[in-house]
Parts: structure tokens; sequence; C-alpha cells
């Protein structure tokens, strides 16, 4: 049972490591995008950080609170996906299942919302690039009857792998597909911040 | 960096301070959803007008709000969309009874932005329809890319709509005139140096002293081409011509259009109407006639230097409702 001070520690850890780094995102974004999204979602994650943790009882409402924040803060493409993510990540929370189960299915549920938004396919460089494989690993670890932690461990070593797969890639959505084939040659800032959220959940949820 | 600003995280807060204290017979300014508003209401019955987009672009969006354009422009963060909340207040604020229009320009973040608050306001029982400008050639329009960016064609069309809804027609004569205008002008940009967002502190693309973009985007988006800076006659003819292609204008008969010479931001005025004289002797020589035209800086990119030109080709509805009153901060006539 995933517990808000578990899902608390995630969107903690997931704020300090977008502080971290927000400078290197908005870097990558500067050299193929426009140069915001490491500060969009530094402040997007700063207002997740203000949520008063006591008035929710519970994981889901607290990452459904985080998802409306991010709506609500980050702007950009950002803030519709990375929000969707957590809108439906906490409403598919009260599944049946074992640990690593539930959280395989809330990370499909969340996968299948970015999707549904943004309308990316694997291989366009963004962040299903990252989140498809991890998501895709973390089903198949928590089938074979995997601890959450070694499912989540599993599925952030397949994000890492599918972020550091878009270096060579060539947009074709969001403002980097405006590149054309100039895009090729910079890891899509998207699936790098994807990435660090899949982390985040190793180092935190299990 | 070197701008007149405080800190900046605050630019686009304090800038709509500003807006408000400068305009306050005009516009009226909710701060905490940073969305511009007309000073008086929507007159019942009235098609509201909603945009928005990211700040940087000024004076698009929220100097366009007034009597025969926009009703209420959300401010999102430096070039970063508006995000639901504030499109949703708007949409809820300014709708009369007879719906409202979102204009977005075509960028991803922009449209699922105004897609989740379009969602959102029809759950409330407000009918919306949307239209998205994509009307910059520099961007093959193809399966390959988020499609053609929303440009200088914006404002023409804010103009224009905004004259239709003021004339009492319904939403689906407003939203479908909208379309057939996003369908009839093209845009093309080139700039001479880059912009500098305020958070960012550096600038967003580098570009040597004798480099020009050739196609850029309105956020210093790469174009085309990155070529050596040439004469104003042969850059001109680095606009016209893929405007004009894109068009398909290869008629002989000659054809009115709205013809606007939009400075990024650093363009001095001087330099744009020696552009205007440039791209006008060849349009002529295409048989475009530019009946009516804009000179000046409408849609900015920061402190880019720089020019865009639209072409939308214009019947006589079009003729007349640009001719129509107009009272905003931007853009003021026959009012």
């Amino acid at each position: 049972m995933l517990t808000t001070e578990k899902a608390a520690a995630w969107l903690d850890d997931y704020a300090r490591v977008i502080h971290e780094n927000a400078a290197w995102l908005t870097d990558l974004d500067r050299q193929i995008g426009d140069a915001d999204h490491g500060s969009n979602l530094e402040r997007g994650m700063t207002a997740v950080e203000a949520i008063p943790r006591e008035e929710y009882p519970d994981a889901a409402s607290l990452l459904k609170k985080a998802g409306m924040t991010l709506v609500s803060t980050v702007g950009g493409a950002a803030g519709p996906l990375w929000g969707t993510f957590f809108l439906r990540f906490a409403g598919a929370l009260d599944e049946p299942g074992d640990d690593a189960t539930v959280v395989a299915a809330a990370m499909r549920a969340g996968l299948v919302g970015i999707v549904q938004r943004g309308k990316a396919t694997e291989g366009d460089k963004t962040v299903v690039d990252a989140l498809g494989p991890a998501v895709r690993v973390a089903e198949q670890k928590a089938s074979q009857g995997a601890s959450l932690a070694d499912t989540l461990t599993a599925a952030a070593e397949a994000a890492a792998v599918g972020r550091d797969a878009t270096i060579p890639m060539v947009a074709r959505k969001g403002r980097a597909s405006y590149l054309g084939d100039r895009s090729a040659g910079v890891q899509d800032p998207g699936a790098t911040s994807i990435t660090m959220l899949v982390e985040s959940a190793a180092r935190t949820l299990a | 960096m070197k701008k007149l600003i405080n800190d900046p995280r605050d630019v686009v807060a304090e800038a709509l301070v500003g807006l408000a204290l400068a305009h306050p017979d005009r516009l009226r300014v909710d701060h905490d959803n940073a969305v511009v508003y007309r000073a008086e209401p929507t007159r019942p019955g009235k098609v509201a007008l909603v945009s928005g987009g990211g700040s940087g672009h000024e004076p698009l969006h929220g100097g366009f709000v007034g009597l025969g354009m926009l009703d209420a422009a959300c401010a999102g963060q430096v070039f970063t969309s508006p995000v639901p909340d504030q499109v949703l207040a708007a949409t809820t604020t300014v709708d009369a009874g007879a719906g409202v229009l979102h204009i977005a320009k075509n960028y991803t973040g922009d449209v699922m932005n105004f897609d989740m608050a379009s969602e959102l306001a029809a759950e409330s029982g407000i009918q919306v329809e949307s239209v998205v400008v994509d009307d910059d050639v520099a961007v093959e329009d193809s399966l390959h890319t988020a499609g053609r960016r929303g440009t200088g064609l914006t404002v023409l069309l804010e103009k224009l709509v905004g004259a239709a809804a003021e004339q009492g027609r319904d939403l689906d004569a407003v939203t479908t005139l909208a379309r057939s205008i996003n369908d009839r002008g093209r845009s093309m940009g080139v700039a001479l140096t880059s912009c500098t967002v305020p958070e960012v502190g550096r600038p967003t693309f580098d570009l040597a002293e004798d480099e020009i973009e050739v196609g850029v985007g309105i956020h210093g988006e790469p174009g085309r081409e990155r070529r050596s800076l040439t004469t104003a006659a042969e850059v001109a003819q680095m606009l016209v011509d893929p405007v004009l292609d894109d068009l398909g204008t290869v008629s002989a008969r000659e054809r009115a259009a709205i013809v606007m010479l939009n400075g990024m931001g650093a363009t001095p005025l001087l330099e744009l109407y020696l552009m205007f004289g440039e791209v006008a002797k060849l349009l002529a020589a295409r048989g475009i006639v530019p009946t009516r035209t804009l000179v000046g800086s409408y849609i900015t990119s920061l402190e880019m230097a720089g020019c865009s030109l639209t072409v939308l080709e214009a019947d006589e509805e079009l003729l007349t409702l640009w001719d129509a009153p107009v009272n905003t901060p931007g853009l003021r006539w026959g009012a």
C-alpha cells in the first residue's frame, strides 16, 4: 500500500532533483526547444512542495493535488503532461494487487494520459521515449513477482536507457520538431526530467 | 543580460501592473490570474474572444484587448503558454451568453492548455469554439513536425474577428470566419539577433554578427536556414517568395491583401519602412496589392532584431472588417 508519507517523500525528492537540475534542463531545452523546461518545472515543483500535506488523507488525494498544482503552475506543454501523469497515476492507485503491480499499473495509466494529451509515440524524441520503456519494464517485473523496490529500480534503468536513446533522434513533436535534422545530437529535456521522476520513485516509494 | 527589470521572476506580473495603470480607461487586469479584460463587461449577446499565450510578444495579446478586438487575454510566463485555470477564468468572466471563441497560436503547450480549458468550460455549460493560428511558412506542415507555428497572422485575425463579433455575428459565424482567415494568411520572419528570456539570462540562440536566421520563430526557434547578412532588398525576397509560394499566388490578376511588416522588438521603424518599400515592390511584381497595411512592432520577440512579413488575401468583407472601429492600447482607429 502506497502511504501518504511515501507519496510525499516522492514529491519532495523530485522537487529537490528539479531544483538541482533546473538550469541544466533549461539549457537542454535552449538547444532544441524554447529554453524554459527547467524553470517551468521548478516553478511547478516549488508549488507542489508548498501543498499542506496534512490536508490529504491518502497518497491518491495528495498525488491528485500535485497533478492539479502542476497543471495550474507549469504552463507550456509540461504542465498538462506532468499534471495528467500525476492525475492518472493517482486515479489508478485503488486497483487490487501487490504494491509492485499497483504502481506499475498506475505508471501505465499516467503514460496513457500523456499519450492522449500529447499524441506522441515512441521515437518522436519526447518524454514517451523514456516513460514507455520504464512502464513496460515495471509491468514485466511486477508480473514476475518482483518487489516494488526491484520493479522501480529496473524501471528507472529502462527510463535512463530510453532517455539516452533520444540523443540521436530527430524530433517529430513539440518545438524541437521545428529544427528537423538539427534536433539530433541533443538529449530530449522532457525524457530527461521524466527519467528523474522515475528515479525519484525508485528512491522513495519502495 | 541588460534589461529594465527588477527580479526576473516578476517581469510578467510587474508589466501587467504597468499595463493596468497606463490604460485604466480601457483595461482591467485580474492580477491573480494574469488576465487582461476590457474595462467594460461583454455586451449581452456578443460572442466573446479570449486569446493568450506566452508573454514577451507585446503588444500581443494584452495590448489587443478592447473595443473591436479581444475581450480577454491570458498572459503566460515569458514564452510559456498560460495555464488552463487562466483561460477558464477568462472564458467564464467574458461569456455573455453567446459563447466564447478561443484564439490560440499553434504551439504544443498553447494548444494543450487551451484544450484543457475548453473541456472544463464546456463541462460548466459554456459554448466554446477554438481556432488555432498556424501561418508560419518557415515550418513544413507535415506529420514530422508539430505543424506550422502561429505568428503574425494572429494580429490580423484578432482584429478582423473582433470586428465581426462586435457586429453581432453568432459563434458559428465568427468561428468560420476565423478559420477562413487562417487559411488565407501566411507569414515568415527573419532575425538579425537573438533574444534573451529574463529567467534564462542569456541569448536563446547564437547568431554571429554577420549572420541572419531566415524563417525564425517568435520564440527564437530556428528557421529554414542561416545565411550571411545581405541587403534589405535580398532579405525582402527571402520573405516574400516563400509566403506567396505557399499562398499559391500564380494568378496574373491583381489581388488585394492586408499586409503587415512587423518588427521583432529591436528593429527601428526606419528599417521597417525601408523593408516595407522593398516588400511592396516584390508584391506588386506578383500582383499583390497591399490594400491595407500595418508597419510597426505588433508581435514581438522580446529584444530580438528582425522583422516578419504577413500577407492575408482580402476580399471586400475583410477590408470592411479591417476598417471597423478598434480601440485597444496596441491598435486604434475610428473609435
